[in-house]
């Protein structure tokens, strides 16, 4: 699903974008049959987005939330130095406004044409994140199709509350990986939303459909934290520990 | 065939005869003085032919030669060790090595991966790949440093984090996030060293630290060259194509600022002199703990906040 369809389907209409300026280097000069940079042009056009994360502001049922949402239409949604870094600034910008975090990924992991400095997005996410809820901050992410690798070993699995996508394939290792390391049929739920489920590593999978009306009570359970978004979200309920 | 292993061979056996004519050279009737010099001129010749400059492939099988010194030969050299076992939830897991130990008579946590030494020990260790339980060990060793205020020490050298079916029931991903996330938040100084094969996520999980050493022929990679080879081209047999590729030497990775320390090997490789090359490694921990235990807590984790917040980002 594109991610302005996402955005679209997800948010009141107040989706402001940031960080859209962002724009990915090549910091490795990498280059095989195309250098990286074509590979770039060509995706940009394919996909009409910038890169593969679209970041910003917006309300979700009236709660106020910094929201991503990763495209697997733009290098298969991996995570490289833009990536990375519009994330980390929605969660800077999440805690200093003090909004609860929406991530909705999708992602084959960390990017091969930026190297190590892609691997490092993990960490950088990881401690942004981290910060975000150190000091209060809900984050909730959703798992579309597919998330795996360095995307799911990181913030996406970091999250308070993790919700994924019917049918969604979510894993660390590629189908394809454990298939040639181990040599045997693997189950046939095996990575799918459901599976994961099933193991206790997810919260909730939800119908596509679904997603909005459940993400707006998400988003309202978490908003006692720190009075966080809370203040508009005034739907007659009290938020208890609200500290305005 | 390890193409170090392959290079090295015909230096071995010179190193050989050099010893036997030293060890005979008494017994015999004529003088082997000028043929042993030669001999070991020839000997110091071949090897900065062969080991003076490393391609990014040869390192990565130098970071993988079958004698280069794993996890368990380092913590061998601290003053004591004493291995805290398991996750406290499911399993023990052998390839990653963790507990108390000193330092230099300074109380810390070492935690290292470890690939096994002969085949019985590296099945038992699963090649060095940690399963979920392994990094979930990581996790709780990591919090008790925490909590009682003592340095986090690991050890680098996993090819990957296990891909098998098992650990992914287990929950592979959320393993290694809440390691990563759990290094992030320790109030207590954290230094990592890669010693062999940083190989990705499975790496990073005991890597996200105050001060990253790194042995100056191991890597450190985004995804391992035969896995990056499969992923962009569908054929692991373009490793050595991809490790050109990949920037994941020692001093690329310094120059990009993700690694703050090399540490120097012996020519010929950290296996030529183990004991020499680990002592090497402890001083150069040594000497970051130093450092950074004068660090207030919520400066060391706003230092390590702006460490990695700043990796990747414009200028």
């Amino acid at each position: 699903m594109h991610a302005f369809d996402r955005i679209a389907m997800l948010v009141d209409s107040d989706f402001v974008e940031i960080g859209g300026d962002v724009m990915p280097g090549d910091p490795l000069g990498w280059s095989d049959k195309t250098s990286y940079p074509q590979k770039l042009e060509r995706d940009r056009e394919k996909s009409k987005l910038s890169e593969g994360v679209v970041c910003g502001f917006g309300s979700i049922g009236d709660i106020p939330v910094a929201l991503g949402v990763m495209d697997f239409n733009f290098r298969g949604g991996t995570m490289g130095t833009v990536v990375g870094e519009r994330l980390v600034r929605l969660f800077e910008g999440a805690r200093d406004r003090k909004l609860p975090v929406l991530v909705c990924t999708a992602s084959g992991g960390a990017r091969m044409e930026e190297g190590m400095l892609a691997l490092m997005q993990m960490a950088k996410t990881t401690v942004a994140l981290q910060r975000f809820r150190d000091d209060g901050g809900y984050a909730v992410t959703v798992l579309t199709d597919p998330t795996t690798g360095g995307v799911s070993a990181s913030f996406a699995f970091q999250a308070d509350v993790i919700v994924a996508e019917a049918r969604a394939a979510i894993g660390f290792a590629g189908r394809r990986v454990i298939e040639q390391t181990i040599r045997q049929k693997l189950p046939e739920n095996f990575q799918t939303a459901e599976f994961l489920l099933e193991h206790g590593a997810i919260d909730m999978v939800s119908e596509r459909s679904e997603l909005r009306a459940l993400l707006t009570r998400l988003l309202d359970y978490g908003a006692g934290v720190r009075g966080a978004a809370a203040s508009s979200a005034t739907n007659g309920r009290t938020t208890a520990g609200a500290s305005s | 065939m390890n193409a170090i292993v392959e290079r090295e061979r015909g230096l071995l056996e010179l190193e050989g005869r050099i010893a036997d004519l030293k060890a005979h050279a008494a017994d015999q009737p004529v003088d082997l003085t000028a043929e042993i010099q030669m001999l070991e001129q020839k000997y110091a010749q071949i090897q900065r032919d062969i080991f003076g400059h490393l391609t990014p492939w040869q390192r990565v099988n130098m970071a993988r030669h079958p004698k280069r010194p794993l996890g368990s030969a380092y913590l061998a050299e601290l003053d004591q060790f004493d291995e805290l076992h398991g996750d406290r939830h499911f399993g023990d897991d052998p390839a990653i090595i963790g507990g108390f130990a000193k330092l230099h008579g300074r109380r810390i946590i070492a935690i290292a991966q470890d690939k096994g030494v002969d085949t019985k020990e590296k099945v038992h260790r699963n090649f060095g790949m940690p399963r979920p339980e392994g990094y979930r060990k990581v996790q709780r060793l990591v919090r008790l440093a925490g909590h009682l205020g003592v340095p986090v020490v690991t050890f680098v050298d996993t090819s990957g984090a296990d891909p098998g079916i098992a650990s992914e029931e287990r929950a592979q991903a959320e393993a290694i996030a809440q390691s990563i996330a759990a290094l992030a938040e320790v109030p207590v100084p954290i230094v990592a060293t890669v010693i062999g094969e940083g190989g990705s996520g499975g790496a990073l999980a005991l890597a996200l630290a105050d001060h990253v050493i790194m042995l100056e022929h191991s890597v450190y990679s985004v995804a391992s060259p035969e896995g990056c080879a499969a992923i962009l081209w569908g054929d692991a047999a373009k490793a050595e194509e991809a490790a050109a590729r990949l920037r994941l030497t020692s001093d690329d990775l310094l120059g990009f600022g993700i690694v703050d320390e090399i540490v120097p090997e012996p020519l010929g490789g950290a296996h030529r002199d183990p004991h020499g090359t680990i002592g090497n490694v402890l001083s150069s921990i040594e000497g970051a703990l130093t450092r950074l235990v004068t660090v207030p807590a919520g400066e060391l984790r706003a230092r390590r906040y702006d460490k990695f917040r700043g990796i990747g980002s414009p200028a």
